[in-house]
């Protein structure tokens, strides 16, 4: 009987943990987005690394325009758990790319083509720039933005797709858009994705909601590159302790035997 | 209770030591031979899990500060380092995070557990002191640990508790000002929240070598909280508890894994994925969720000293405690009107917590008020007065009494 409510106290515990904290997150007036069934979700979730690739050529193609993504590097591209494009695909991938480098032995500052070890290049030198090409609005570093923001993916996509005209009585500015999951509902970035906006090469038709799902799909790695390797870890470390659990059950019981 | 010592040296390299320095000795007497009450239950493997905690923050932090900058422009992006190219460095980082609110989950068991078996009462006083010490040094740790990554939380979260200094009268402002190490969070502060964020679990680590001193004088409670009579009534410390914790606390990892490798970011707050920026105010400012309900006490007082007054108020209660609980009467069990209200004040703690994260406003702020008043009445006025009025029940002679009739008829 002990033992029973020990459990249940530990589940209380769980829950009251878990439900405190997702109610600060609820808070806000902006819709709420739908869950969507990401490949990622559950202990067993690992990345689509087809809709990686895509979703990297739609970052590329799209969001890059305005979007940086300073903690990313090239060389995470071939990494596993990743869109684990191969090496070679990864440095012709660097070198279209151009990245200041030096001082050189006259202390001139030189140009050269990037190289995997080089971090995604910004579209802006600095904030002010990105400022200043955007109406004053700041395109938000990706790197994490699906950790960033309550819901993460779900957000993401929700945002990407969830564009609407502005409901009556709701007054957009210059350079404003509507959309219901943005908190307050104004954005200024307008709708970035439609329709067979990007090629893809494997076939796959480029609908705005595919385009969307792969381009979150991207942005989830590479807020959480470990991903793949934490939940294959985190299973066999559950089993294990189930397992040490037992035993030490089993010796407890022995072990106190001669007491009750 | 810590009579005397059984420990017999074997080898002769044992024997030279303990003439010496009688460190063997010490360990034997506190963690082998020890004799602890045998009907200890669940309930108080928490002591053990609490030591893992703090074993676990002290090793995973000193990797973590091997690879972490503490400056305004360097940390966010060190930690990401951290989360990305250093090996297994988001594992480290993540069992440190989650460790905090591990550490927290354990330590409120903990204190619940020493309220329901009145094991503050004489002769414990003491040990729940020291044991109130040790929990507002976690919460001083916890607090600037969550300021490290420097984002978004951190830089308001720090500002808003730094600002409640400014509500001393005179010298608030001075004590503000001093603490910043300039005229507001920035750089000097995340170096001096750094190196005391550092400090202080060692500090914890000297008050539980206290804390377990004065634990092993008067020996442990008991969940029928009369104290022991005779050997009869005890266990060796190992194996019976050495398994019993080892089994509690292997439990107690299992849901420790489930966040590190599977909710790793959901005791945390989204925003603090942003960037620290003074220029921008996030919408809601909250505190990591151990914190809310002192939070939710803080934002309760229309008056911001008062409401810095009540926060701080409502920890220092826990010191007097002891001499507030009139009752002789050590354990709940036998407290039937204690009982009763000591459920309605951990429904209270648990809707402070809830209120905390709530914005302060309309129907919260009204239920945080009342809250507040009730969490303060539960110290003030209903503990000394139960102590007079209730009648509590039969208490069984000793521990192995209770121990055989509750086996020969399972009651509770």
């Amino acid at each position: 009987m002990k033992r029973t409510q020990f459990f249940t106290s530990l589940g209380f515990a769980l829950i009251i943990a878990l439900a405190v904290p997702t109610q600060v997150f609820a808070a806000g007036d902006a819709k709420h987005p739908a869950a969507q069934d990401w490949s990622f979700n559950g202990p067993f979730g690992t990345f689509d690394r087809d809709a990686l690739r895509r979703g990297y050529k739609v970052y590329q193609e799209v969001c890059a325009a305005c979007h940086s993504m300073n903690q990313l590097r090239f060389r995470n591209l071939s990494q596993s758990g990743g869109p684990e494009f191969s090496e070679a695909e990864v440095k012709a991938i660097a070198a279209n790319f151009t990245v200041e480098d030096g001082p050189d032995d006259y202390g001139d500052m030189f140009d050269r083509p990037a190289l995997p070890k080089d971090a995604f290049i910004a579209p802006y030198p600095n904030e002010n720039a990105a400022r200043a090409s955007n109406g004053g609005a700041y395109p938000p570093d990706l790197s994490l933005i699906t950790k960033a923001r309550g819901l993460g993916a779900d957000y993401v996509y929700a945002l990407l797709v969830g564009y609407e005209d502005a409901p009556e009585g709701v007054k957009l500015g210059d350079g404003q858009y509507y959309n219901p999951y943005m908190a307050g509902g104004k954005i200024a970035m307008a709708e970035p994705l439609v329709d067979e906006l990007v090629d893809y090469e494997d076939g796959t038709v480029p609908t705005k909601e595919q385009l969307a799902y792969d381009v979150t799909t991207f942005l989830s790695w590479a807020a959480e590159p470990e991903l793949e390797t934490r939940k294959q870890t985190g299973v066999m470390v559950i089993i294990y302790l189930s397992l040490f659990a037992g035993l030490l059950f089993l010796s407890m019981r022995k072990i106190w035997a001669d007491q009750h | 209770m810590s009579g005397e010592s059984t420990y017999n040296p074997k080898s002769g390299i044992a024997k030279w030591m303990d003439e010496r320095l009688p460190l063997m000795r010490l360990a034997h007497d506190s963690f082998v031979d020890y004799p602890t009450p045998k009907n200890l239950n669940y309930w108080w493997t928490f002591g053990g899990i609490l030591t893992f905690c703090l074993m676990t923050q002290i090793v995973t932090g000193i990797i973590l500060a091997m690879h972490y900058t503490p400056h305004v422009d360097l940390a966010f992006n060190s930690v990401e380092h951290i989360m990305r190219n250093v090996n297994y460095g988001w594992l480290i980082r993540y069992i440190h995070a989650n460790g905090a609110s591990m550490f927290f989950l354990a330590v409120y068991i903990h204190i619940f557990r020493g309220m329901y078996y009145g094991s503050y009462k004489a002769p414990r006083e003491v040990l729940w002191i020291l044991g109130v010490i040790i929990y507002l040094l976690m919460m001083a740790a916890a607090f600037m640990g969550y300021v490290l990554p420097w984002g978004q939380m951190s830089l308001w979260g720090a500002t808003v508790i730094t600002n409640l200094f400014g509500a001393v009268p005179l010298v608030g402002d001075s004590i503000a000002t001093w603490l910043w190490g300039g005229f507001s969070v920035d750089n000097p502060t995340l170096n001096r929240f750094f190196s005391l964020h550092y400090l202080i679990p060692f500090l914890i680590a000297g008050v539980v070598v206290l804390h377990i001193w004065a634990l092993h004088v008067p020996g442990n409670n008991n969940p029928i909280g009369i104290s022991v009579k005779s050997k009869q009534d005890t266990v060796p410390f190992h194996p019976y508890y050495t398994v019993k914790d080892g089994f509690a606390l292997v439990l107690f990892m299992i849901l420790f894994s489930y966040f590190i490798f599977f909710a790793p970011n959901v005791l945390g707050h989204a925003d603090n994925y942003i960037p620290a920026n003074p220029l921008v105010t996030p919408a809601h400012i909250v505190p990591e969720w151990y914190l809310l309900p002192f939070y939710a006490i803080l934002r309760a007082v229309p008056d911001k000293l008062g409401g810095v007054i009540a926060m701080v108020g409502a920890i220092a209660i826990l010191f007097v405690l002891p001499w507030l609980d009139t009752s002789k009467v050590r354990s709940a069990r036998y407290r039937p009107l204690f009982r009763q209200f000591y459920f309605i004040f951990i429904g209270v703690c648990l809707l402070l917590g809830y209120l905390g994260a709530m914005p302060a406003e309309g129907i919260y702020i009204v239920l945080a008020r009342i809250a507040t008043i009730y969490y303060f009445a539960h110290f003030l006025i209903i503990l000394p007065l139960l102590g007079f009025i209730e009648k509590p029940k039969d208490i069984p002679e000793s521990i192995s009494d209770s121990v055989l009739s509750s086996n020969a008829a399972p009651a509770e």
